[in-house]
């Protein structure tokens, strides 16, 4: 019998796209940043800054101000002073027009909000522009709608705000994650001191701007940049009634550890390693669409990433081609390129820690296979990257790589793929695509994942609540549960 | 006895997921097309225009001026490419033909009681065989909808294969009129069956019917076509046709092929616009990228 070769498609076309570089001219990028306490920009204590990079080509973006504790306890005082004498004191209707006003500020700031923090981050701009700054908006609409129905939202409950609120957000989303934190707990109430990651505090910064320039009463947010230290100044700070944190696992448990035995209320929002599941009878080029989006969106830079992917075995073969052929598709490349699917890594960290989990992954005996894109040479960068044959013991499966990485493994049964979703200490988020309703149901009810989405992937609104279970975190930001966080009965 | 020997079992094809396949779809029109790739694929697009007059009010007259023009799209602006063919009504064709002599330009009719299909077997086969007879390239045929609405997916498998037995050497584009099918589901049934039975293009819709051709239903026959493919190495062709006006949106078609099936369907054996005011978009599109300037839609001639 003759050898049967296997059609391949070919996608190197001599029609290529043209490059579509965002401009940067318009955007208002200082070379210092300050902290920003009481309404005002003031220098830090001991006067020292950081830097802040663009990891697409590595140069100095800004210097930003690092906050050590004398600066941090300025801010929570600031904070104290604001809730005490105005914020509480605030009808609560008022308190919603400021956060509308806060909103309607960003989105007619959205595109130079958009180009900053694609520099910072690295993320392409056609997510920065149509995801994260839209959707930052959208929770400060959202959120300042309920600002005076709380008694609504929590019927005979008496709610009432917790008083100053100690915010920590990651470098994957700063903006939107800012937004996460600070719509909600004003809405209710409270008083903010929240620091943005070292890697990406600019556009927390620029928020920082138009929250001066809406008016909000000095001291009801206020923004301190710095690093774990910081942090740790926060979390620890005796005048501080809540600490919501958004990060790693580990810091997660560091900061429960710190505050055990204190009054601080706590919600945790840490890391993922979310199950993306394709059965046999699943709308398949769809699906392949649904894994891309789910482990490649913001360059695998999330928590609730698809990052262990399992198809049912008889469609396997066919879901691996076509995901081969989807990756080849895929641009990498300068961020603030319109066509650019995958942008920068954060951080060089980042990088290498991608990197170790290639190289753990290759001695584990995985298959891996990675797109034949070209990348740029400076600047952090990785090939979308997929791991064939890997198994459920693998540490490239068990644990969080945080970046453009997918295992795949395949499933037979129902009760099996229920069995290994749920093995990890992670239980953030997970995917299901079937074309049968009924299978969906079942799913969703044991898989032990604080969000499920069927039939499509990383699909965010400021009206559904998101939180994990086990060691992804506990309690729930947006829709009412997003309330009940900062809140007291 | 069905003509392919088949009966086959069309109840369950592969599922299509609409709100996914839409998604796909608004991502194909926001990839950067401007300068040398905008030149360079509006000539791609006139390249692969079949240009169509399928009018009860047609007359040798307009079929000649438009053959014509098939071949001389814009005399002024030099190095243009002809169109992929043109597409007429069986009466046409010999008109057509000789219009057409010793140029690269196809000569396309539709055919099989186009464009309800309701008449019987014998005269769709004879309506094909005329054009053929006549020297048409290429046999644009409609499905029997309501057959295939009623589930008698064997009934069209047979339809198609009959057709494509009496075209001979012309090549078979299989017009589903995706407008009246209703789901993209039956779409994706539709483009399964239209290969089984030996269609050599598939083909969206006869521009009688609103909507036409769009972006979503072109992706998922787009799809049929790859996993044909992927499963036998055989390329099928693809061939939108009606509702697409524009240059914009046809460079959105052309990104949609190179992202799904590659740079092998990027000519006008494999992929076909079935349309008649696009050649004019493009045209002006071309002279405003060569001179600068937008200029007024009298200086393009109409047929």
């Amino acid at each position: 019998m003759a050898k049967k070769t296997t059609p391949q498609l070919d996608f190197n076309s001599s029609w290529n796209y043209a490059p579509a570089p965002e401009d940067t001219k318009h955007i208002n990028l200082k070379k210092q940043y300050e902290l920003f306490i009481d309404g005002k920009f003031v220098k830090p204590a001991k006067g020292k800054y950081f830097e802040t990079i663009n990891p697409a080509n590595e140069e100095v973006l800004a210097k930003v101000a690092e906050a050590d504790e004398t600066d941090v306890n300025k801010a929570v005082k600031a904070a104290r002073n604001a809730y005490n004498n105005v914020w509480s004191k605030m009808p609560a209707a008022e308190r919603g027009k400021y956060i509308y006003r806060i909103a309607r500020l960003m989105q007619e700031r959205a595109r130079e909000f958009a180009v900053i923090e694609t520099l910072d981050g690295g993320k392409p701009i056609r997510e920065s522009r149509d995801i994260d700054v839209p959707l930052a908006a959208n929770h400060f609409f959202y959120y300042a709608g309920w600002a005076d129905k709380l008694a609504y939202a929590f019927p005979n409950r008496k709610p009432q705000a917790l008083g100053v609120a100690g915010q920590i957000i990651p470098w994957n989303f700063p903006l939107l994650m800012a937004a996460w934190k600070i719509a909600p707990a004003l809405a209710c109430g409270n008083t903010v001191v929240l620091k943005p990651a070292e890697t990406t505090p600019l556009t927390a910064l620029k928020l920082a701007e138009i929250i001066q320039e809406s008016g909000l009463p000095n001291g009801v947010v206020n923004i301190v940049t710095g690093a774990g230290k910081t942090g740790a100044a926060i979390v620890n700070h005796p005048d501080i009634d809540k600490i919501a944190f958004t990060g790693s696992t580990d810091v997660g448990k560091i900061i429960q550890k710190s505050i055990a035995g204190t009054n601080k209320k706590l919600t945790l929002e840490l890391g993922g390693k979310a199950a993306h599941i394709i059965f046999e009878d699943a709308p398949i080029d769809q699906a392949v669409e649904g894994i891309v989006n789910g482990i490649f969106f913001n360059q695998g830079h999330v928590c609730c990433a698809g990052s262990r992917l399992f198809v049912q075995e008889g469609v396997a073969d066919m879901v691996i081609r076509k995901l081969k052929d989807r990756l080849e598709t895929l641009i990498v490349g300068d961020p603030l390129d319109k066509n650019t699917d995958i942008g920068a890594i954060n951080s060089k960290g980042q990088l290498e820690t991608i990197h170790k989990y290639l190289k753990i992954g290759k001695e584990e005996g995985a298959d891996m296979y990675q797109s034949n894109c070209s990348i740029p040479k400076k600047g952090y960068f990785c090939r979308p990257t997929l791991f064939l044959n890997t198994s459920q013991s693998h540490r490239i499966v068990q644990e969080e790589i945080f970046g453009p990485v997918l295992t795949i493994q395949t499933f037979r049964t129902v009760e099996e793929v229920i069995e290994k979703a749920n093995n990890i200490p992670y239980g953030l988020s997970a995917g299901v695509w079937t074309d049968k309703g009924s299978k969906i149901f079942n799913l969703t009810t044991k898989l032990r994942a604080g969000v499920v989405w069927a039939n499509t992937y990383n699909k965010f609104d400021p009206t559904s609540p998101f939180g994990g279970y086990k060691e992804s975190g506990f309690g729930r930001e947006g829709g009412m549960h997003g309330l009940s966080a900062y809140l007291k009965f | 006895m069905t003509k392919t020997g088949i009966n086959r079992d069309y109840s369950h094809t592969p599922a299509v997921d609409q709100v996914g396949v839409e998604e796909r779809c608004a991502r194909f029109a926001t990839r950067s097309i401007k300068k040398e790739t905008k030149v360079q694929g509006l000539k791609l697009i006139l390249n692969m225009i079949d240009l169509t007059t399928l009018e009860g009010k047609d007359t040798e007259g307009k079929v000649k001026q438009m053959c014509y023009k098939a071949t001389h799209l814009h005399d002024i602006l030099p190095g243009l490419p002809n169109t992929a063919a043109v597409c007429v009504y069986p009466s046409m064709v010999k008109i057509a033909k000789e219009a057409l002599k010793n140029t690269s330009v196809k000569v396309a009719s539709v055919a099989t009681a186009f464009p309800s299909g309701q008449s019987t077997r014998e005269i769709k086969i004879a309506d094909t065989k005329f054009a053929v007879d006549h020297g048409a390239d290429e046999i644009d045929m409609v499905i029997s909808r309501g057959e295939f609405l009623k589930g008698n997916y064997n009934f069209v498998l047979d339809e198609i294969a009959t057709i494509k037995e009496a075209c001979g050497k012309a090549r078979l584009k299989v017009i589903f009129e995706t407008g009246e099918l209703s789901t993209l589901d039956n779409v994706r049934r539709a483009s399964e069956i239209a290969i089984d039975a030996g269609a050599d293009f598939i083909k969206t819709s006869t521009g009688k019917i609103s909507p036409a051709a769009t972006m979503p239903v072109t992706l998922v026959m787009l799809e049929a076509i790859r996993d044909h493919y992927y499963k036998t190495g055989v390329m099928i062709g693809m061939k939108p046709a009606g509702g697409i006006s524009t240059a914009k949106a046809a460079l959105h078609y052309l990104v949609m092929v190179k992202e799904t099936l590659g740079t092998a369907w990027l000519s006008n054996e494999w992929f076909r616009f079935g349309a008649s005011s696009l050649a004019n978009d493009v045209l002006m599109q071309l002279m405003k990228e060569a001179t600068g300037v937008y200029q007024s839609s009298d200086y393009f001639s109409k047929d």
